[in-house]
């Protein structure tokens, strides 16, 4: 069997020390496989974003294991942790807004600039990302006069400009009414589907996670049931 | 993130917030032009000195005096009979001294490193007299080849020539009888002076140039060349006891352009083994270079100080900038932007502001410093020709900037040291 592109172990987070002490994680096991959509569930102060900020390499655990491609990222430090973010992970997070001032294309290609991709480059694989999103009549138009759909395509596009092989997407529909975040929704899939980029969003939108291949729900730290009905169908 | 992205990055950030960013680029400006006043002003008045200085003498020519004696103190000094009185340029005033004799002269010579030394003659005219004119005291300087006049018209006097030629001051043109300074280039006038016996000499001259009065003082007395000079000595000395024309106050000694200080300080050295005082030109104009240096360097320190002001203006500024683009900063170290880099594009913008500043300071400052300077120059320091009194050489307006942009460098580190620092995590947590 392949090395599962992302792979925890006996994982803690402990934020604060002595009466502040707060454990966000008390000990989670489990793995992703390259190319399924995996739902991390839970509510409000179960873990989850604390889980996720953890796999996504934004954070360090307090113990325990994150592996990335069989790699522990706990040997990860300064430029090559950052090229590992940079060039693996796509993130449609709902605080991850779009620079006002700034075009849609100027936002979308963020991350290439950031990983030193040349200028005519850039808007090359900028614009292609914002036509696969319906979005390249947009790119000289300035973000903040967007609509919230729009905004939100716009952070997918910018999450897709570099190829991921794993995004992230925190509560990807949670600002958006319920049709365009239907849209919205069918774009993520779309691209686990068609691009084989492993999907794993977070939410407490129980709708949304019965979409996925499998879900793992959280409660005070810790992983309370696993469904793995679909993973027959996603190991075939 | 590449570095002329950074750049690029931090450039087009300076205008996100107009107003504040003019602002604080209004009060470099200020510390920018304050600078570039001051520095001009140096610059003017030390120009105008060195322009000057050739008047006083030659760069690479020492006067050279026997060493007043040991014991001389501050008391009276024993008379000798053969001794001279030495004008000495220098705030020592007049000294008894031992002349310079011809054994002298060629004990000089004979040092290590002295080209060529030359005794100074000492000439006292009477009166200047053109044609039938008016006759008017003059005195006459004693012209070093390679010294230069400032001139009002005309040329220089021609060390090597064979004519008797002199460079008369612009305030006697018109007593002369000259209509202007024009006209009184290549007329004769004639120089009177009492001989040994008490009897006036007279020598005909050709004037080849008009002076104007600088520093240095030389301007202010007629300067003959090389001949001219001989043919006055002569003419003064007619009648003298034999030897006493011979004996000299003073000797230029003439060593190598291209000498380093330390070789200048080796030949003085030298000289000063064999009981000989040296004064080269440097020595001359250190005393007034002092004086200006410490005032521009007075001057300097304020508009420094109005330049740190305005420092603590771009970390108030960039701390601001940072507050408010904490969750962008999390977005790109989130997205795996270097802390390094992220350092970078705040303290580029900072840098940046700095040569914006300093590029606004310096362009208003050299047009005020020029329309201020032409001003004077034409009304209270008229007196002075040739003077501007605040000038710019591309050097120190270079330091300037430079300067400038180094203090918004420093100060924009503290800004980006703590956007370099935020937890990308926190970044995105904040509200």
């Amino acid at each position: 069997m392949a090395t599962p592109i992302l792979q925890v172990d006996e994982l803690h987070k402990t934020y604060g020390r002595g009466a502040t002490r707060f454990d966000a994680l008390k000990g989670v096991n489990f793995e992703v496989r390259e190319g399924e959509s995996l739902a991390i569930v839970g509510k409000s102060g179960s873990g989850k974003s604390t889980l996720m900020h953890l796999l996504a390499l934004l954070d360090r655990p307090s113990a325990g294991t994150v592996r990335v491609a069989g790699r522990d990222a706990g040997t990860l430090h300064g430029r090559e942790l950052n090229r590992t973010r940079n060039r693996t992970f796509g993130f449609v997070f709902q605080q991850f807004f779009l620079t006002p001032g700034a075009t849609v294309l100027e936002n979308v290609i963020l991350p290439l600039k950031i990983a030193g991709v040349g200028r005519a480059e850039r808007k090359r694989r900028g614009l292609a990302a914002l036509a696969q999103l319906e979005l390249d009549d947009k790119a000289r138009n300035k973000s903040s006069d967007l609509s919230g759909g729009q905004k939100q395509r716009v952070i997918i596009a910018r999450a897709l400009v570099n190829n991921p092989r794993v995004i992230f997407a925190d509560e990807p529909t949670g600002n958006l009414d319920s049709a365009t975040g239907a849209v919205v929704e069918d774009i993520l899939f779309e691209l686990n589907r068609e691009q084989g980029i492993t999907l794993i969003i977070v939410t407490h939108d129980e709708e949304l996670a019965a979409r996925c291949d499998r879900r793992i729900h959280m409660r005070d730290g810790l992983l309370v049931e696993e469904r793995d009905e679909l993973r027959e169908e996603v190991a075939a | 993130m590449k570095t002329v992205d950074v750049i690029a990055s931090a450039i087009s950030n300076t205008f996100r917030s107009k107003t504040r960013t003019i602002l604080t680029i209004l009060a470099i400006f200020i510390g920018a032009f304050t600078l570039t006043i001051t520095t001009g002003l140096g610059t003017g008045i030390n120009q105008y000195i060195d322009e000057t200085v050739a008047e006083i003498g030659a760069d690479d020519v020492m006067t050279v005096t026997h060493a007043p004696a040991e014991d001389a103190g501050d008391g009276p000094q024993e008379y000798t009979a053969d001794q001279v009185t030495q004008q000495a340029v220098g705030p020592e005033g007049e000294q008894s001294l031992q002349p310079i004799t011809q054994a002298d002269l060629d004990e000089i010579a004979a040092i290590d490193g002295v080209l060529s030394v030359e005794p100074v003659k000492q000439i006292d005219a009477d009166y200047i007299q053109h044609a039938d004119g008016a006759r008017y005291r003059i005195n006459v300087g004693s012209f070093v080849p390679g010294m230069q006049v400032q001139l009002g018209a005309g040329e220089q006097p021609d060390a090597t020539s064979d004519a008797l030629q002199v460079a008369i001051p612009v305030d006697y043109v018109a007593p002369l009888g000259f209509d202007d300074d024009a006209a009184a280039i290549g007329q004769e006038v004639i120089l009177g002076l009492t001989d040994g016996n008490g009897e006036v000499q007279t020598v005909t001259a050709t004037i080849v140039g008009v002076s104007e009065a600088g520093l240095g003082g030389a301007g202010a007395s007629a300067s003959p060349n090389t001949a001219l000079t001989d043919a006055l000595y002569e003419a003064q000395a007619i009648g003298t006891p034999a030897g006493q024309a011979d004996q000299y106050g003073s000797a230029t000694v003439r060593f190598d352009p291209d000498s380093t200080p330390e070789q200048v300080e080796a030949l003085r050295a030298s000289l000063a083994d064999a009981g000989f005082e040296s004064t080269t030109l440097d020595d001359t104009l250190g005393t007034f270079k002092t004086v200006i240096d410490g005032i521009v360097l007075v001057l300097n320190a304020f508009a420094i100080i109005a330049l740190l002001a305005a420092s603590f203006g771009i970390v108030n500024t960039l701390f601001m900038s940072v507050q408010e683009r904490t969750r962008e900063i999390g977005l790109m170290k989130a997205m795996g932007m270097g802390s390094g880099k992220v350092f970078g594009l705040f303290s580029s913008e900072a840098t940046y502001i700095g040569l914006l500043g300093s590029v606004v300071g310096i362009g208003v400052g050299m047009l005020a410093g020029t329309a201020v300077g032409g001003a004077l120059s034409s009304t209270l320091l008229a007196d002075l020709p040739g003077l501007t009194l605040i000038a710019f050489d591309p050097l120190s307006i270079l330091t300037i900037v430079v300067l400038v942009m180094g203090i918004a460098f420093v100060a924009g580190s503290l800004p980006a040291a703590r956007a370099a620092r935020l937890n990308p995590i926190d970044a995105l947590r904040y509200e």
